[in-house]
């Protein structure tokens, strides 16, 4: 059985990407049979180029993709490097770290109901400060050059980031590089980014081109926080491909194939970017300067990582405040009454999401920590762990623009009969969960202690046994924490459960988009709160669990 | 082994056969005792709270009294559904389709009505509560964008283009009165009208009004626009656009998505003039919460346009006896009348009241349309829709001219 664990993985992790590429060029070069697409041709590449405003919609998402990253890990970097080892920095590392778990739409609608000229920022300063009795008319949600937008990526991907980053962290010597640059007169910042930075960047660099594919290709945030005259490249593949006329599913594929050359323009425009960074990095330190006064520097890195945090748990708790709220104009700070009335409405009707949700969710995970588990323990037991190889596959589904696979995975299902299935659904949502389920649990894994088993097999146990009754226990709580990280990426698929489900499942995610693209603050609040209610769920089981299950065991405690 | 796959044979043919048969919208007893079980997906726009809690009151009621689950699939764009159709027809799947009953009317009718994509004709009339219906003094029950229904599709409500206002802050008196009168308002108070962004079906039914005013012969609106002579016709349209759109809300370079987004704007105060297809629309969005009850209705006394709504079911379907059920319940005075309730959503009604008996007759006298609806001798007069091949056209020619901004 183990035997078979690692090929199933990478079989769950490519073959959907590589069918859903398969089915996403072909029909882009006019072949799809079932619409009458026998031959190829470059018309559809055509029509896709015909569209008004598309270089726009196309520098949109590039640009999206390259300034979400750029700003993101030059944050981490400066984060890292100004206040690593102190207090703020745990403080700030500790609030974070749940930002992680909250799902994208919900955190664009918390950082939207901040920032919009009728947002909560915008009422706290008015009309005393600013003067304003009606919102003033700016475009700041769904601006033209989609800042709003890369703002909403931006705050999801630095706690990814950071934490992807502070995982790297015990394997450089961060303190003793610290002391010895800081002995020889470097500045906090400058020591590190020139000891110690670019050894955690080679180990960051993968999930970096994750968050440049997600940014360039993501559609819930673009929908939300980005523009409309046009919108962003991947809500435009959307719309084609829910466009009557059939034949504009050539032109929705060819616009995918199109997708798939904006995110690899933006990771060549990153490849760039390192390389002139690298070459920066070198002549400065070359130079022998010190930078000794970084306290500017610094100062902006925890300000706006403070900031980051602040804005959307702040949107959020807004938003929680919103559901509750009976009317609430502009400029109070607090609605003029509470009422109920929303959640009465919108209870009976969310049962359905909750339990597709909820159910999809736990199978993708639990079956996605099975085949994880699996894979990790013939490893163990061949001593072989895939190497990059290995790496290369689980990072697949998230370098590939999701718009450029799973149009054509959809393509296949639906010319293939079968719908919008439950079983589907749970199969594309592992393509997605597996790879973090693994990405959480392999260190802690690989970090067991082996004695224990070499005890359990001396005294004569077996190795299902050593399994069940030594490491799983003992792993308990990594195990619980990589799902429930797993969970929460289920939790928050936008665009796969939307072209999966086809409306016939439906999740709080999908949901909360559907409705919360339109007015109603309380619908919003109401869905976004249960968006991250789920994710923290999942946290809250993963510590308390083990805490429960090892109420009398001493050394299984948290220190 | 024998016995499963006869088993498996029975199970088999007794599927089919179910899926075979066609109700008999006639023979309604057959139709009740076949929906008893069935599954409707109602593919239907899921953009409003109130109508969608509508939708859950109606399934609660279906499956109470016909057994009949009620799952509403919610749209962003009622063309979506028209795409499932359409690629499952292309994929061969000419039974047992994924769509049971769709909310629709206009262009999406005509398109599905001319590729054959409707079950039909003449079921509508069939259902028993056909006989309650206005067909009388309602020509839009029968012709949809000036297309015969053909009894493909059964009417569920009224719609009417109606303009809001906050009477706090606009006073009655200085409201436009017209198209012309509108863009003068505009200009005088920049950055407080928008219009949803099309292809949005509010905001698409926004630029028909212009143009039916607009137009020189309204007369060419009612027949299926010839593409050498677009240009012309909506010239005066899409001057009127260009001379609007610097005064509009974030000065045209961003619109609402759909006609609630307008209603969180107007109670935000961002906007002082918004608009919607139902006459109850501020008053159920006062009786809501979502706009104080300082807001009031008012339309053009030249007209506005005004059509009605359906639904149908696709040729495909494969709950067509459910779908049946539903849509004969949707005419009943009993959910009418809860429709009518601007509490509840407040969508006028397609029957007659006149030929309701006394008690069915009671539920409509007893509703109160709430302070914001105008009287219906108040709405003014109705403007027809026009040929639905004037729609796509307008919108991809907005999409070139403003999908783009600056």
């Amino acid at each position: 059985m183990l035997r078979f664990a690692p090929a199933l993985a990478i079989a769950i992790l490519a073959l959907p990407v590589i069918g859903g590429l398969a089915g996403t060029v072909l029909p882009a070069f006019g072949y799809l049979p079932a619409l009458g697409g026998d031959s190829l041709s470059l018309e559809p590449f055509g029509e896709v180029l015909a569209q008004p405003g598309l270089a726009r919609s196309c520098a949109i998402a590039l640009a999206a993709g390259v300034v979400t990253a750029a700003v993101s890990v030059g944050l981490v970097a400066l984060f890292i490097g100004g206040w690593s080892q102190t207090r703020p920095f745990r403080v700030i590392q500790s609030l974070v770290s749940p930002l992680l778990a909250v799902p994208h739409a919900a955190a664009a609608f918390g950082l939207a109901f901040m920032i919009a000229p009728s947002g909560f920022l915008a009422r706290l300063f008015s009309p005393w400060a600013t003067g304003w009795t009606r919102p003033p008319d700016w475009l700041i949600v769904h601006d033209s050059l989609g800042l709003s937008l890369m703002a909403g990526l931006i705050v999801k991907e630095v706690p990814f980031l950071l934490l992807i980053a502070l995982a790297a962290l015990p394997q450089v010597p961060l303190a003793s590089a610290s002391r010895l640059s800081a002995s020889l007169g470097y500045g906090r910042v400058a020591g590190f980014l020139f000891t110690t930075w670019p050894a955690i960047y080679r180990q960051i660099r993968l999930a970096v081109f994750a968050v440049i594919a997600f940014a360039s290709s993501a559609v819930d945030v673009a929908v939300i926080l980005g523009p409309t005259t046009p919108a962003a490249l991947p809500v435009r593949l959307v719309e084609w491909m829910n466009d009557p006329d059939l034949s504009s599913r050539f032109m929705a594929s060819s616009g995918a194939v199109l997708q798939l050359g904006v995110t690899l323009a933006a990771l060549v425009i990153w490849l760039g970017l390192e390389k002139l960074c690298g070459m920066a990095m070198r002549r400065l330190a070359g130079r022998g300067r010190r930078y000794k006064a970084d306290m500017a520097p610094r100062l902006v890195a925890i300000v706006a990582m403070g900031l980051t945090t602040l804005i959307v748990f702040g949107g959020l708790a807004v938003l929680a405040l919103w559901s509750i709220s009976g009317l609430w104009q502009f400029p109070n700070v607090l609605p003029a009454s509470l009422s109920l009335r929303g959640w009465s409405q919108t209870l009976p009707r969310i049962g359905d999401p909750l339990v597709t949700t909820i159910t999809v969710g736990l199978a993708a995970t639990l079956l996605s920590a099975a085949i994880v588990i699996a894979s990790l323990e013939r490893e163990r037991e061949t001593g072989r762990s895939g190497g990059n190889r290995a790496l290369f596959f689980l990072y697949l589904p998230l370098l590939v623009p999701q718009a450029g696979f799973v149009f054509g995975l959809k393509l296949f299902l639906t010319h293939g009969g079968v719908g919008a299935t439950w079983t589907a659904l749970v199969l594309v949502h592992m393509v997605f969960v597996l790879p973090y389920v693994f990405l959480s649990l392999s260190a802690p894994w690989r970090a067991f202690d082996r004695r224990f088993e070499a005890i359990a097999a001396g005294l004569g146990k077996g190795r299902r046994t050593t399994f069940l009754a030594i490491r799983l226990p003992i792993l308990a709580r990594a195990v619980l924490t990589a799902m429930a990280v797993g969970f929460a990426v289920s939790v928050g698929q936008y665009l796969p459960t939307l072209l999966i489900g086809a409306g016939r499942l439906v999740t709080i995610t999908t949901e909360a988009v559907a409705l919360g693209a339109g007015g109603n603050r309380r619908v919003i609040g109401i869905y976004a709160f249960l968006q991250m209610l789920l994710p923290f769920l999942g946290f809250a089981l993963a510590a308390i669990v083990p805490a429960l299950l090892f109420r009398n065991r001493r050394a299984m405690k948290v220190a | 082994m024998r016995f499963v796959s006869a088993a498996l044979a029975a199970l088999f043919l007794s599927t089919s056969l179910a899926t075979a048969a066609e109700p008999n919208a006639a023979n309604w007893d057959a139709v009740l005792a076949d929906a008893k079980g069935q599954t409707v997906y109602w593919n239907a726009w899921g953009g409003s709270e109130n109508i969608n809690a509508y939708v859950d009151w109606v399934g609660d009621v279906l499956a109470d009294r016909f057994g009949v689950k009620l799952v509403h699939v919610k749209l962003d764009d009622t063309a979506n559904a028209v795409a499932t159709v359409v690629t499952e027809k292309a994929a061969g799947k000419d039974e047992d389709g994924t769509i049971d009953l769709i909310w629709i009317n206009g262009e999406n009718f005509a398109s599905m009505k001319r590729q054959g994509l409707l079950y039909g004709p003449g079921w509508a009339q069939q259902l028993p509560n056909w006989s309650y219906v206005d067909v009388e003094t309602k020509p839009t029950i029968t012709t949809d964008f000036t297309i015969p229904t053909d009894g493909m599709e059964s009417p569920w409500g009224m719609a009417k283009l109606v303009f809001f206002h906050d009477s706090a802050r606009t006073d009655a008196s200085d409201l436009p009165d017209s198209a012309d009168a509108l863009l003068e308002w505009a200009t005088e108070n920049p950055g407080r009208f928008s219009y949803p962004q099309p292809p949005d079906f509010i905001g698409s039914s926004f630029l028909k009004q212009i143009l039916s005013e607009k137009i020189e012969d309204p007369a060419k609106l009612l027949e299926p626009v010839k593409a050498d002579e677009f240009a012309d016709l909506t010239a005066p349209l899409f001057a009127y656009l260009d001379a609007l759109h610097p005064h509009l809300w974030r000065s045209a370079r961003a619109f609402p998505k759909d006609y609630p987004s307008m209603s969180q704007l107007l109670a935000d105060g961002e906007l002082d003039i918004t608009f919607a297809f139902n006459p109850a629309e501020a008053s159920s969005a006062i009786a809501n919460d979502l706009l104080p009850d300082t807001v009031r209705s008012f339309t053009f006394s030249g007209g506005t346009l005004a059509n009605t709504h359906f639904v149908a079911i696709p040729y495909n379907a494969a709950a067509k006896a459910g779908a049946l059920v539903t849509a004969n319940f949707l005419l009943s005075p009993e959910a009418q009348a809860r429709k009518q309730d601007p509490t509840v959503w407040g969508d006028p009604t397609v029957l007659a009241i006149g030929k309701l008996d006394d008690q069915d007759r009671a539920r409509f006298e007893a509703l109160d349309l709430g302070v914001a609806t105008l009287k219906p001798e108040e709405l003014g007069p109705a403007l027809p829709e026009p040929h639905p091949s004037w729609m796509a056209m307008i919108e991809e020619e907005w999409a070139r001219r403003y999908g783009v901004a600056n």
